[in-house]
Formats: C-alpha cells, structure tokens, sequence
C-alpha cells in the first residue's frame, strides 16, 4: 500500500479560546489534487498552515509522506523537533501564499534561487540555471531580472510557484493563490497550476475557485467551522452536495 | 462669444499663472538678510580669516580631527553591532534574554553620557584590578584596570555602549517594520531563523535603519566633544586650547565649523548611497536610485 502524502487526524487548533480547528481527518495520496473549499473563517487557511507547521497543533497527528510534522514519537511520547529540523522538513513542502509574499530587495530569478543557495548551497551558477528554467516553465522568460513591485500580481504569483519548486518539493500547498489578484490575471496562474496537477505533482489548494477545483481537482472538501463538512469527488459534490451547509455555500458563490 | 483659442479643448492650456505677490516680499527680505549677512562677514575684522586660513590645517587641529574620526567610526561601529544584537534579543521569544535587554537600554539611555564617560574613566576605583577566570574561583589573568581602560578605551565604552542602546531601539523599529509574511515565505522554503534574519528581514529592515543611523552618526561626530570630560582631546578640544592661549576665539570656533560641516557633508554623501543601495526594489520606476532626490513613491 502507498504511503499517503498528508495523512491528518483528528487536527485541533485554538487561537487564545478561539477553536479554530475541530478534529479535521484529510489523507491526500501522492499525485492528487485536493481542494479545501469553504467560508473565511471556516479554518481552510489554518489547516493548510498546519500542514507545513507554520501553525503549532493541538491536538491530533499530521504526517506528510509518512513522517510525523513538527514532532517525533519515541518511547510513546512526543517530542517537539527542534527548529532544524523543522526546517529540514519543510524544504521538502513547497507553499504559495495569498499575498505572494515575494521578497522585494531581488530580482524574480534571485528570489527563485535564495533558497537553493542558502538552504541547500547550490553554487550560484547551477542556482541560476534552475531559477530561469522555472520562469520559462511558468512564462516569465523576459522577466528573471525584474523586481517584484514591477511586476503585476499575476506575473508575481506565478514567481512565487517557481520560487516553491525550485526547492523540487514532494509537495505543494496552495493559500488562496488567486484571491488577491485582478480577475483577469486568475487565469495565468490557475494555468500554471494546472500544469503542475498534469505533471503529477501533489497539492493541497485553498481556493475559491469552484471551476479549477471542479476540473483539476481529484478530491474537494468543504469545511465550516473548523470540521471537514464532506468531501468527495468534486463533480459529485458540486453538483450534487449532500449537507445542507455545503449547499448553502454553494447556492452563493456559484 | 468664446475666444478663439478655447474652442479646441485638445490644444494645450496657455493659462495666466496665478499671481504669488508673497512670495517675492519673502524673497526680498531674505535678499535683504543675505547681503546683510555677506557684508558683516566680509567687512568684521573680528572674523579673522586669516587665522581661520592659518589654523585651518595646523597640526593640533588635525590631530584634533583625526581623533574625531577615530572616535565616531570607532563608536559607531560598537554601537551598531551591539544595538542589532540587543535587538535581536529584545524581539526574542525567550524572556530572559528580552528583559535583560531591555534592563540595559534602560540604564544606557537612561543615565548622562557624560556620567557614563566618567565612570568608564574611573572604573579602577571600583575594580583596581580585572581578571578571567572561572566565576567564584581561581583566576587565570589579571589586569590592572588603569592599563587595561585607557583613556581611550573608556571613551570608546562611554560612547559605543550608550550608542548601542539607542541603536537597539532603531534596529528593532527597522525589524519589525517588515512584513510577517516575509519570514513565513522563508521559513517555508526551509529556511533557519539565523538565514532568515540575515537574508530576507535585516536587508529589508535597513531601508528604515539607515536614515536615523545617518542622524545618529551626525551626532556621535559632535557628541565625541564630550570625551573632554575625562581629559581626552579632539577636534573641539584642540580648538579651544589653542584659543585659550591665542584668544582667537571665533576664528578657531569658525574653524571647527568648517571641519564638523566638511564631514557632515561626506556622511550625507555617503548615506545617499548606502540608501540606494538598500533601495533595490522598493520603487516600481527604477531600482532604487529616485529616493535620492527624497520623493521616491513608497510603493
């Protein structure tokens, strides 16, 4: 049997008193797509971050590709990891923010190669030549010397997809990477993704858009108020929602 | 009945400028001042160019400057270092380590500079002797303090650890001034705290850290004055002992007016290019380089 690539149960967060998650249970296999879709507020964004430990879980076990995130388990306890190796496993989980989060003092190609040359002390030569070959593969070829305020948010999202893969994840998580942008610039983005999806790369997708969850997506869950409402195949659940909540939802935002 | 010229609206606008007569009463007066001004400074004797010209580059004056330069780079640099590291303490989770930062800037903000001098200075009547060792037992060196703090050595702590203090309170404002997902974007790409801060935060913070870094390295130049307190001498002190002898007073106070101008000048200078240099990607219309003329959109 395959190892699931995130395998998560029973995942509690609480910010002050605030329970942010509830028990949510996701095992995404290695290849698929899935899509959290769901209400702000609803948890979507947190579980995500939980997934790479950006957020400290209360409660419940996350594991990406077998391995138990942020803590170790010996002699039937828990162990926190320390931050090296916390940041070991990360390298190994790419993730694209909402608001691109792009760092503005380099270029696209030096934000693409920062972490190659940092974390794993790529010479700058070979960094480079991977950093471009990531702006070709996401369209940005007349861009590897331009910095981000020049570019348009669509252009600097797709710079943050390449900037993730430069680190070659096993991995992908995606927070909401079209709800910052112009309409007409969601397009250019969603096309890289779907490219990604093609290419057999595993993504988690916080997203609203229903359409590219529908298309791409291989499993669609909704979530409400920290749980995991249903989930399925995302035809199915488009169309035919089984929770009075997920059709709700739906009713609104299609 | 509208004039000719109005009725194509795409021509360009030739309209009569809106009259300022206040403006040139302001420029008369100052027109005024000013060559009041030149006149005094031209026919006063009392100036003394000649001195100023004599003085101007004489040894003591010199010796004086160098001092100076000494003394604020040297400061400074103690300054600088010890205020990122004590803001890096005080921004730490661990509150042990932000609490002990903050109880020294505290004290080194709290306290005279010139108490500080003077305790640095006289630091051998409350230990005549420093030694390493273990803590609570046998020592393995041991120092007299009077040989060990010199003169110049206590102003180097007088100045550099009380700069520090206020360099910690500059260098936090520059760190937190960037944005959170910065060191998320980072963090996420596998990335240490120590690579982070390096890489991503501190280039970024040094936009806002360097503006009041020129103002404070403005002001060590003249603070450095103060070492005279502890019977060390500078550019300001040789001034005065010359004109203690001479009493020439205002021709050597022109003097030093002149050099504290001169390096203040070179200090701008020197500013404007280290903000270009950490203006790289901050504005959309060139890579830096339009914030020397201070009206750079911020974005």
């Amino acid at each position: 049997m395959t190892t699931p690539m995130v395998e998560a149960l029973g995942i509690h967060k609480s910010f002050g008193r605030v329970e942010v998650l509830r028990g949510v249970d996701l095992t995404v296999m290695p290849g698929e797509v899935a899509c959290l879709i769901g209400p702000s507020g609803s948890g979507k964004s947190t579980f995500l971050r939980c997934i790479n430990h950006l957020e400290r879980i209360d409660a419940g076990r996350m594991r990406v590709d077998g391995d138990l995130i942020g803590y170790r388990e010996r002699g039937g306890k828990l162990h926190e990891m320390r931050e090296s190796e916390v940041a070991r496993q990360r390298r190994d989980i790419g993730m694209v923010f909402q608001r691109f989060n792009l760092f503005p003092h380099m270029t696209a190609a030096e934000n693409v190669m920062e972490a190659p040359l940092t974390v794993r002390r790529e010479s700058r030569r070979a960094a480079r030549a991977r950093a471009c070959a990531l702006l070709d593969r996401v369209g940005l070829a007349d861009k590897y010397d331009t910095y981000p305020v020049q570019l348009s948010g669509g252009q600097q999202q797709r710079v943050a997809i390449a900037r993730a893969l430069a680190m070659e994840p096993r991995l992908m998580l995606f927070d909401e990477p079209t709800s910052a942008l112009d309409p007409e610039l969601v397009g250019e983005v969603l096309d890289v993704m779907r490219g990604l999806a093609a290419d057999g790369m595993t993504m988690v997708v916080v997203t609203h858009e229903i359409g590219f969850a529908r298309e791409v997506g291989d499993t669609l869950a909704f979530m409400d108020e920290g749980r995991i409402v249903e989930s399925g195949d995302p035809r199915d659940l488009v169309t035919n929602p089984r929770e009075e909540r997920t059709r709700a939802f739906l009713a609104k935002v299609l | 009945m509208a004039a000719p010229e109005l009725e194509k609206p795409s021509q360009p606008i030739s309209a009569v400028p809106v009259r300022h007569p206040g403006r040139w009463v302001a420029v008369v007066v100052l027109a005024v001042l000013a060559a009041m001004f030149v006149n005094t400074v031209l026919t006063n004797d009392g100036f003394r160019w000649d001195v100023v010209g004599r003085y101007l580059f004489s040894a003591p004056i010199l010796n004086g400057l160098q001092n100076t330069l000494l003394l604020t780079v040297l400061s400074m640099a103690i300054g600088i270092v010890g205020g990122i590291g004590l803001a890096i303490m005080r921004l730490s989770p661990n509150p042990v380590l932000t609490s002990v930062a903050g109880l020294y800037i505290w004290v080194f903000r709290g306290t005279p500079l010139i108490a500080q001098l003077l305790f640095w200075n006289f630091l051998a009547a409350l230990y005549p002797q420093l030694s390493l060792g273990v803590p609570f037992g046998p020592a393995f060196v041991v120092f007299d303090t009077n040989q060990l703090i010199t003169q110049f050595a206590a102003c180097l702590l007088g100045l550099g650890l009380n700069e520090a203090a206020y360099m910690a309170e500059i260098v936090r404002g520059g760190l937190l001034s960037v944005d959170e997902g910065q060191t998320e974007a980072a963090g996420a790409l596998g990335m240490s705290r120590a690579q982070t801060l390096r890489r991503i935060v501190l280039p970024q913070a040094m936009r806002v850290i360097i503006p009041p870094t020129g103002n404070e390295t403005i002001s060590m130049l003249k603070s450095t004055s103060l070492v005279v307190v502890i019977g060390y001498f500078e550019l300001l002190t040789s001034a005065q002992r010359i004109y203690s002898q001479n009493f020439q007073t205002i021709p050597l106070l022109i003097v030093v007016a002149i050099w504290y101008l001169a390096l203040t000048s070179v200090l701008s200078v020197g500013q404007a290019f280290v903000e270009r240099r950490y203006g790289r990607g901050a504005t959309r219309m060139s890579t830096g380089g339009s914030r020397m003329f201070g009206m750079g959109a911020q974005r």
